[in-house]
């Protein structure tokens, strides 16, 4: 067990799958960085966020495949080697980029496995960066879970731990179905013990991080933090709150989010993707149908305002939820 | 000479059994009897079964919308092809594909795909993985003029040339995207001039004659095999049906197809061709023309008659590791 960061976390996973089974390889843009330039460093990037760092000297150019800006061709080669018996790993850089291979990601490599008869299956991991905070406007931080999440087929894991995102993109890449992997790009310094060997974190599993008895609150991503900030929050004032964080939207843990509605009554959902055809609004409307039986006050949804991401610094700060949006929730619904 | 003469007899075949086969599909859509909307590759046999006369069981064929034709090139099972397009429990694709997504894994008959154009990529993939392995294979990808004018076609042509994949880019041109002509979606009207701008070789093939395509794709397969990377051939031709069955085909000029279908049919060209040269006899033919009959009658009554899928394959399949 060693203190690591969430962005070491993710490069030691890649590292030890790699080492591990020889079919996988890295597919994406600057994933070494600097192919073609004659500078000194074989990796002068080491991706965009320096995840993939020393990959390529450890791998080689064989399986750490540098890419030009072409998503569509890239994501659609990841996909057809995948399919071929390759065990591909390809970054979406922003998955706001969604917007330039979208057929290939939802009409290629979602439906592979089923319009075919499941014939072949998909092995593919999709390493992509979510969430706002960096102050790069309305195309570099959306929080895309909720769209990759309408299509059956697809995976989609969201960790909020450095713990996690190892686990579960040990599960991802040796998953045999697409996986969206969203590693949120404000939690890449966070830093916790993490075991230096593999362990794998079963899909569909979500990690009470609270338990309390007055309020469910479910979170995802960065929100987990923020939830919890909040749930500790409001214990001073003493109210207890379950913080849940499901950890994969597909496919998502609804027996522990039931069985803590079963017990408070009362339930916020706190999303960084947006308020319409959200997560939120999806666990909301399951929450209904099926627990309504058990809820004592509203559902409450905490998301973002229905707007893009501005990039001015007090704007963004308003656009995302805070712990203090969070308590507001929980205390309007705590009181009834 | 045998081995020739065994060609010969497998080209003809496999063009006629298209033939006859997309010539029934033609029939028997009136009645309703088949879901969905089928196009039919009728005109365009000479293409399919060009490439495939090059390509080997390691190989990948990536096809398009179009599909039965290419399907029956490489191999496919024809009662499995016409059970899939009846959507069929026992179709290739248990019935959840339909005509325009067949796929053979075991043939390596990739992805019919109703997205234009994505075929180029996944190709890529392909290449890369018979490249990683190291057993020789190639990957062609057939890709319709329309599909063509697709960016992720642009794309892949790029990736592929940088990487050195080997990789057919077959373009098909069959004069139509839809009821939209080639002439007026592409510009200079030439995709073969194309190939120079991603630095791969690229020519234009009259598509309803076998021998140059096979000749062509001969070439070209061996340049990939040799690990000198993509090539891009432009075939012409035309299909005899329109877009999809029940499409009126007002956009055409009057006559083309009659005037195609006098100087331009690949197997009647192919025939004259064969019999000139004497490689093959018109007996060695009228008794392929039987059996490609038989089999047809097979297919479609295998097809007509079988089960339709349980329901609970509607949830079956979604993924391939538990969720």
């Amino acid at each position: 067990m060693t203190e690591k960061s969430y962005r070491n976390a993710i490069r030691e996973t890649l590292f030890q799958e790699m080492a591990r089974d020889p079919d996988i390889i890295l597919i994406g843009e600057d994933m070494a960085g600097g192919a073609g330039a004659g500078g000194e460093e074989e990796d002068a990037w080491g991706g965009p966020m320096g995840v993939t760092k020393g990959l390529i000297g450890e791998y080689g150019k064989k399986r750490v495949l540098d890419t030009p800006i072409s998503e569509a061709a890239f994501m659609g080669a990841a996909i057809g080697a995948a399919a071929a018996g390759l065990r591909p790993i390809a970054e979406l850089m922003f998955n706001d980029f969604l917007g330039v291979c979208c057929d290939q990601i939802i009409n290629q490599a979602a439906k592979y496995h089923y319009m075919y008869g499941g014939q072949d299956t998909i092995p593919l991991t999709i390493r992509t960066t979510m969430g706002a905070g960096l102050r790069i406007s309305a195309q570099h931080s959306q929080s895309l879970h909720a769209i990759f999440t309408h299509f059956p087929g697809l995976k989609v894991a969201l960790p909020s731990t450095a713990y996690d995102a190892k686990g579960l993109l040990t599960t991802a890449i040796r998953d045999n179905d697409p996986v969206i992997f969203c590693e949120h790009k404000l939690l890449y310094r966070l830093r916790e013990d993490v075991p230096d060997g593999s362990y794998a974190i079963p899909f569909g599993e979500a990690r009470v991080v609270m338990d309390g008895e007055d309020v469910t609150i479910v979170a995802f991503s960065r929100m987990v933090h923020v939830a919890t900030e909040a749930a500790k929050a409001l214990a001073k004032q003493g109210i207890k709150c379950t913080v849940i964080d499901p950890r994969t939207t597909v496919p998502l843990d609804t027996d522990t989010i039931f069985e803590s509605v079963e017990e408070t009554g009362r339930l916020v959902i706190v999303d960084e993707g947006g308020p319409r055809c959200g997560i939120a609004s999806d666990i909301a409307a399951m929450t209904a149908d099926t627990m309504f039986h058990a809820l004592k006050a509203p559902v409450k949804c905490v998301t973002p305002p229905y707007v893009p991401i501005p990039a001015a610094p007090n704007l963004e700060d308003l656009y995302v939820p805070d712990a203090a949006k969070v308590m507001a929730a929980v205390l309007a619904i705590y009181r009834e | 000479m045998d081995k020739k003469h065994n060609q010969l007899l497998w080209a003809y075949r496999t063009m006629q059994t298209i033939r006859l086969f997309e010539e029934r599909m033609h029939d028997v859509f009136t009645t309703g009897e088949v879901p969905g909307f089928v196009h039919l590759y009728a005109g365009q046999e000479a293409c399919a079964a060009g490439v495939c006369a090059n390509l080997t069981e390691v190989d990948y064929f990536h096809i398009t919308h179009r599909a039965h034709g290419p399907a029956i090139a490489r191999g496919a099972d024809v009662t499995d092809v016409a059970r899939e397009i009846y959507c069929r429990r026992d179709g290739m694709c248990r019935g959840r594909g339909g005509s325009t997504h067949l796929h053979d894994a075991a043939r390596k008959i990739i992805g019919a795909n109703s997205g234009v154009g994505s075929g180029a990529a996944l190709a890529c993939g392909s290449a890369l993985a018979a490249r990683h392995r190291g057993d020789g294979g190639i990957a062609a990808a057939l890709i319709g003029e329309g599909g063509a004018n697709q960016g992720v076609v642009s794309e892949a042509m790029n990736l592929a040339a940088i990487w050195k994949l080997p990789v057919l880019f077959i373009f098909e041109n069959n004069g139509y995207a839809e009821a939209t002509s080639a002439d007026y979606a592409i510009a200079g009207g030439d995709l073969s001039a194309r190939a120079p701008a991603f630095a791969m070789p690229g020519e234009i093939v009259d598509g309803s004659d076998y021998f140059a395509v096979a000749d062509s794709v001969a070439a070209a397969a061996a340049r990939a095999r040799a690990g000198e990377g993509p090539c891009l051939i432009e075939v012409r031709n035309l299909r005899l049906y329109g877009h999809y069955e029940g499409d009126a085909q007002k956009y055409r000029p009057p006559g083309e197809l009659e005037e195609y279908r006098r100087t331009k049919d690949c197997l009647i060209n192919f025939r004259a061709h064969v019999l000139a040269e004497g490689s093959l006899t018109a007996g060695d033919m009228d008794v392929i023309d039987q059996q490609v009959a038989a089999l047809i009658d097979a297919a479609y009554e295998a097809a007509r008659t079988a089960p339709l899928p349980d329901p609970e394959e509607l949830m079956q399949n979604i993924y391939a590791t538990n969720c």
